[in-house]
C-alpha cells in the first residue's frame, strides 16, 4: 500500500516504512539505544531526502524517547533537575544547530555535512565499540581483573555555578550539564539524533551521575530537545514530515518492546559487538555513497 | 485640440476592433483548466482545442509557474563529490514545452522565435546573482538538460494536429512530477513567417486531498505545524507505554 509522504514528497510502501520503523525499534529495545543514528541512515537510503530524514526523525524521537521516558518514571529513576538544566543547555543549541542546518541548506552542502557526520559519527562508535565488547569479553575470560574507578575528580569540578543534584547525588557546575546539553542539541539539530549514546557515556564518566538515573535523565533530555528541534524545523525549513514520523513511530514502540524482551536473554558483551558491526556497516555504506560517481555532475533545486 | 482627440480616439478604435477581427482568427480553449492532483497522482493530459480562420500554422508553449532555481556543480574533492560550483537563475519556468503541427524553425523566424522565447534555445534565463559569463552557459544548459531528465521540459517538440483546415488539437502531457502552479499557455497562430495572432490561457495545476492540506498547514502555519507534530509524537509515545503496561 503506497502511501504519499507530503513533506518529502516521495510516495513509499507503508509496509516498508513499518518495518523499518520496527527494526529500528527493535534493535534500539535490544541494545537500549534511541535508535535515531540508525533511523536517519535507514530513510536516506530508502529516497527520503536528507534534509527531511533529519527533522522527521527529531520528530519520531519525541514519541520514542517520551515512552522509554515514562517506563524509568516510573521506576523513579529520573533525575527532573539535571534533566531540566540538560534541556536548556539542549534548546540553545538546537537553536544554533537549526540555524546552521539552515545555512547550509542555502549553501547547498546540507546533504554532505549529514552524510559526512554520519561517517564520522559511525566510524568512531563503530570502533570504539568494537574494541571495548572485545576487551570486555577477552577480560571476561581473564578472572581478577581490575575494576575502574567510577568518580573521578578533574579540572572542571572546579568550575563555578555549582548546583546540587540531590536524585544524582551530585555538587557540580551547572555550566558542565549545560554545555554537554547545547552539544547534544546542536547534533541532534543537523544529524536528526537523541544523543543517547553520546550523552548516557558522559553522564556516567564526565559528571559521574549514578547509573541507576541515567538512562531516564537522558531520555527525559532527548524529549525535550527533539521536540524543540522539532519546532524548529518545521518553522524555519518546513522539514518536518509528521506523517513519516508518525508511521515510523508506530512501528517503532512495538519493535521497542519485542527488542527489549528479546535483548534481556543474550550476553552483553556479544550483542555490542553485533550492534557495532551493524554501525560500521551503516557508516561504510554511506562512505561509499559519497564516493560513488553521480549519475549527473549537475543538480537543480528551486527555491520558494 | 478637440480634433486632435477625436482623431486618437477613431485610430484607437480602429486598433481594438482590428485586434478583434484579428482574435477572431483564432480561438483557443482547454477541455479543464483545473488539474488536481490527488494520492496515487500519476500525471495526466490536458487537451487543447481551437479554430483558426483563413488558414496559417499553429505553435503553442506551455510554460509553468516560475521560481528562483539554483544549478549545482559537483567536482571530485579527496574521493568524495561534493557541490563546488553553483548559478542561480531567476524567473526560471519550472515547466517548458513547445508543441507545433511542423517543425517549429519552419514556422517561425528566428527573430520571432527569441521576441516569443518559443523553444528551449529561446528561454530568457537570467542569473538572480553574479556570475560569470563562461559559467552562466555552462550552467544555462545544465538547467535545461535536468529539467529534461525530470521530464519538465520537452526534449522534442509534441505535435499539433489539424482536423480538416480549420480546427486544431494538441495534448498536453503533464508528469506525475509536475510542480503546482498557474501554467500559461500561449497559442500563435502564424502565417508567412508572422504571428497574426495569439492567445493566453491558464491552466491551474494543485495539489488537493489530505496530502495538500498537510503542505497546505506546514507551509503556511509552521510553527503550530510543528507543536501539532510534537503532541502527535507525545500522544503515541505515552499510548504505546500504556498499551504495553500490562505485557
Amino acid at each position: 500500500m503506497d502511501v504519499y509522504l507530503p513533506i518529502a514528497a516521495v510516495t513509499q510502501d507503508v509496509f516498508v516504512l513499518l518495518a523499518l520503523g520496527l527494526c529500528v525499534g527493535f534493535i534500539s529495545g535490544i541494545f537500549g539505544v534511541g535508535g535515531g543514528f540508525l533511523l536517519t541512515p535507514l530513510l536516506i537510503f530508502i529516497g527520503v531526502p536528507q534534509a527531511v530524514a533529519v527533522a522527521s526523525s527529531a520528530n519520531q524521537l519525541v514519541g520514542a524517547s517520551l515512552s522509554g521516558m515514562l517506563t524509568h518514571w516510573k521506576r523513579g529513576n529520573v533525575d527532573f533537575k539535571m534533566g531540566g538544566v540538560l534541556s536548556a543547555g539542549g534548546f540553545v543549541g538546537s537553536a544554533a544547530g537549526v540555524a546552521l542546518f539552515t545555512l547550509l541548506r542555502r549553501l547547498g552542502q546540507i546533504d554532505l555535512v549529514i552524510s559526512l557526520s554520519y561517517v564520522l559519527l559511525l566510524g568512531t562508535l563503530g570502533t570504539l565499540m568494537m574494541i571495548e565488547s572485545v576487551g570486555a569479553i577477552v577480560r571476561a575470560r581473564q578472572p581478577g581483573a581490575r575494576r575502574r574507578r567510577l568518580h573521578q575528580h578533574t579540572w572542571f569540578h572546579g568550575l563555578p555555578f555549582k548546583v546540587r543534584f540531590r536524585r544524582s547525588k551530585l555538587y557540580i557546575s551547572a555550566l558542565l550539564p549545560l554545555g554537554l546539553g547545547f552539544g547534544i542539541g546542536v547534533l541532534s539539530a543537523i544529524l536528526g539524533i537523541g544523543g543517547g549514546f553520546l550523552i548516557v557515556p558522559a553522564m556516567i564518566y564526565v559528571l559521574g551521575m549514578p547509573t541507576s538515573v541515567v538512562p531516564g535523565t537522558s531520555l527525559l533530555q532527548t524529549v525535550f530537545i527533539a521536540a524543540s528541534v522539532t519546532v524548529l524545523q518545521a518553522m524555519t525549513n518546513q522539514t518536518v514530515d509528521a506523517l513519516l514520523a508518525l508511521i515510523m513511530l508506530l512501528g517503532g514502540v512495538v519493535g521497542v518492546q519485542y527488542g527489549a524482551r528479546y535483548g534481556a536473554k543474550l550476553r552483553g558483551e556479544y550483542l555490542r559487538v553485533l550492534l557495532a558491526l551493524l554501525i560500521l556497516a551503516v557508516g561504510a555504506k554511506l562512505l561509499v555513497d559519497l564516493t560513488v560517481p553521480p549519475d549527473s555532475r549537475y543538480s537543480i533545486v528551486v527555491r520558494e | 485640440m478637440i480634433r486632435r482627440w477625436g482623431l486618437v480616439l477613431i485610430a484607437a478604435l480602429l486598433l481594438a476592433l482590428s485586434g478583434a477581427a484579428r482574435a477572431q482568427q483564432l480561438v483557443a480553449d482547454l477541455t479543464s483548466h483545473l488539474v488536481a492532483i490527488t494520492t496515487g497522482f500519476t500525471g495526466t493530459s490536458v487537451v487543447l482545442f481551437g479554430a483558426i480562420e483563413g488558414g496559417g500554422d499553429i505553435v503553442v508553449v506551455v510554460r509553468g509557474p516560475e521560481r528562483e532555481t539554483v544549478v549545482r556543480r559537483k567536482s571530485r574533492v579527496a574521493g568524495i563529490w561534493l557541490n563546488t560550483r553553483s548559478v542561480a537563475f531567476a524567473n526560471v519556468p519550472n515547466f517548458y514545452a513547445v508543441l507545433a503541427n511542423k517543425p517549429v524553425d519552419e514556422i517561425v523566424p528566428a527573430n520571432l522565435r527569441q521576441l516569443h522565447e518559443i523553444g528551449m534555445d529561446n528561454l530568457k534565463l537570467n542569473p538572480a546573482e553574479k556570475a560569470k559569463p563562461g559559467d552562466i552557459t555552462e550552467f544555462r544548459a545544465a538547467l535545461i538538460q535536468e529539467q529534461q531528465r525530470g521530464g519538465l521540459y520537452d526534449k522534442q517538440p509534441g505535435t499539433v494536429n489539424f482536423l480538416g483546415d480549420k480546427l486544431f488539437r494538441a495534448s498536453l502531457d503533464f508528469p506525475a512530477t509536475v510542480p503546482t502552479g498557474t501554467y500559461l499557455i500561449q497559442v500563435f497562430l502564424v502565417r508567412k513567417g508572422d504571428i497574426v495572432a495569439a492567445q493566453t490561457t491558464p491552466l491551474i495545476i494543485s495539489q488537493t486531498g489530505l496530502e495538500a492540506d498537510i503542505n497546505d498547514f506546514a507551509q503556511n502555519r509552521a510553527l503550530l505545524y510543528g507543536l501539532v507534530a510534537v503532541a502527535m509524537a507525545a500522544v503515541a509515545g505515552w499510548g504505546a507505554t500504556f498499551l504495553f503496561r500490562n505485557a
